[in-house]
């Protein structure tokens, strides 16, 4: 069994050049948006907008500038699939078609899925869509078939500046933490990880290196389970029903009293 | 004001459209119908027999309607049954903790036993000639066993929707635990209106029909209640519904839905013996538009 593998992620040094999201389409066969005839979408340099069915890499560009445009600075982000330890894509999918890896990672399998989209609303990332090519759901597979074969995933392989970095958890969190000490110590305090540690989903295999709060770069601060409703709700669903239930008995056992007001049949 | 009141907010829509929103709609008459046919053939008199034929006979037509929805809805339409077996090893598929998988498979037994119940009533009804058959409706011991064990099924049905939205990672679905009760309760309220309505129609008005009146009453104003804890329950949530959303909820399902069924409850010398008609017809596109608000308003934050 192989060791627990994954991305790390450092923001800090991604130059936004989005050669991770080209080899991931290259090597995934993905189509392109519009038959390639895609618009400008007025955000940065971000026309490729979200994480979807057929953009499993999605290159995130915030602006921080001043009004006066005086100081300011970016922050790119290569977005990717967070290959939860809890996956809630996962725990939902009545199909049994998204299933942990041997790699630890989490893979939808398309022959599987039947497209009913439970998945995209449980992830509290926003990174599963349907691919309108298959009409299943899709997302990243962290290259599983390049995995299989003793090959690093197709993105962090393009990566020109080691922004993603492949390798197993160990690994990848401890150059991650050095990392972070050195930014802190060259002055950078806002230096810290997203996901490195079990407090998110059990941990993200596919974690970040952030400069900033979560939701400047379009994180969850405090993603969660789905089925954390789902006792409460099905409690309150069964109270309910019981209510029903006994009002429906109360009227029809005493169904005399049924016509306020000496009210005659039609 | 915060930008995100929940860690919801990050989640995408997974664009469930007017199909779901219309399966909400048809499984809670399904289940609600089935459900309210079963507490008159088991507590109530006799003589409303006829309306809880009707009861059956609404509710399997609506279960065959819901189950070609939620198909329809599929992007892999043909391969529906992958919710109920593993496509690769055929082995059962079914995740007790996933609303969706359970719902499946209650969507199935259901609609056996709705099937069977609805038999029976045409047995009864003389227009199926099988008078054994008739067994399949209480009183007996059969009947009574496929009342019991299918209201609970149709309670599951109508109910079961609401929890599913809440095992998600939407903003509105997943911050509130009732929206479960909320169906299950609206489904009673638009199922006891459909049959009122039926019933006209179908001149099934037994003396029942006005317990059923009450009945519907009762459980608007519970429903009423419930809608109320929801909106305090989302807590900051609520903001998404500051909008054409919440105005919707207020006027299609609150005061059409709820304020002037009551009022006409009330007032019967307002529209006399259309009364009864208006209201439940009311009582119905609340809760239509109820469901509408709810799978719409929660996609498009």
């Amino acid at each position: 069994m192989p060791e627990p593998m994954g991305f790390y992620t450092d923001t800090t040094v991604c130059i936004g050049c989005k050669a991770c999201e080209v080899a991931c389409k290259e090597w995934n066969q993905l189509p392109a948006t519009n038959g390639g005839l895609n618009t400008l979408s007025g955000n940065s340099y971000d026309n490729t907008r979200q994480l979807d069915g057929i953009h499993w890499r999605h290159v995130k560009f915030i602006e921080q500038f001043a009004e006066d445009r005086k100081d300011g600075r970016w922050l790119l982000m290569s977005d990717v699939c967070k290959h939860c330890v809890n996956a809630p894509c996962l725990e939902v999918c009545p199909t049994g078609a998204i299933v942990r890896t041997e790699f630890d990672t989490v893979v939808i399998q398309s022959d599987a899925c039947n497209g009913c989209r439970d998945c995209i609303s449980a992830c509290p990332f926003g990174v599963i869509e349907v691919n309108p090519a298959s009409g299943t759901a899709q997302k990243c597979t962290l290259c599983y078939d390049r995995l299989q074969s003793g090959l690093e995933p197709a993105c962090s392989k393009a990566c020109p500046t080691q922004s993603i970095q492949f390798g197993t958890l160990r690994e990848l969190r401890e150059r991650a933490q050095k990392r972070v000490d050195q930014l802190q110590a060259g002055g950078e305090k806002r230096a810290y990880l997203y996901g490195a540690d079990e407090k998110i989903l059990g941990g993200l295999n596919s974690f970040y290196l952030l400069v900033d709060k979560p939701e400047v770069y379009g994180l969850p601060p405090d993603p969660k389970m789905p089925t954390r409703n789902l006792a409460a709700a099905s409690w309150f669903s069964v109270l309910g029903a019981v209510l029903v239930g006994l009002m429906g008995i109360i009227n029809f056992r005493n169904r005399g009293a049924a016509q306020p007001g000496g009210e005659e049949r039609p | 004001m915060n930008a995100f009141p929940s860690s919801t907010f990050f989640s995408a829509p997974p664009e469930w459209g007017w199909l779901i929103a219309l399966y909400f709609f048809f499984g809670g008459l399904a289940g609600g119908c089935y459900f309210i046919a079963v507490l008159i053939d088991l507590f109530g008199r006799p003589e409303d027999r006829a309306l809880a034929r009707l009861g059956y006979y609404i509710a399997l037509p609506c279960l065959v309607i819901s189950a070609i929805l939620l198909t329809l809805d599929l992007g892999r339409p043909l391969r529906f049954w992958h919710m109920l077996l593993q496509s690769n090893t055929y082995r059962i598929m079914l995740k007790p903790w996933s609303p969706m998988s359970v719902g499946s498979w209650a969507l199935l037994v259901f609609g056996i036993f709705s099937l069977l119940s609805f038999l029976g009533a045409l047995a009864e009804d003389g227009r199926w000639q099988k008078p054994e058959a008739r067994r399949l409706r209480p009183p007996g011991a059969l009947g009574s066993v496929i009342a019991t064990i299918g209201g609970l099924f149709g309670f599951f049905v109508s109910g079961y929707t609401g929890v599913l939205l809440g095992v998600t990672n939407r903003p509105i679905w997943s911050d509130t635990s009732l929206l479960g009760m909320l169906f299950v309760v609206s489904a009673a309220s638009i199922s006891a209106a459909s049959m009122i309505l039926l019933a006209q129609k179908s001149d099934r008005t037994t003396p029942g029909i006005y317990s059923l009146h009450r009945l519907d009453m009762w459980v608007v104003a519970l429903e009423f209640v419930v809608l109320i804890a929801v909106m305090f329950s989302l807590g900051p949530v609520f903001r998404v519904w500051l909008s054409a959303w919440g105005a919707l909820l207020f006027v299609g399902v609150i005061f059409i839905g709820m304020l002037i069924p009551w009022a006409l409850y009330f007032r019967k010398e307002w529209l006399g013996e259309r009364n009864l008609i208006i209201g439940a017809a009311l009582v119905v596109v609340g809760g239509l538009i109820l469901r509408l608000v709810i799978v719409f308003s929660a996609q498009r934050v």
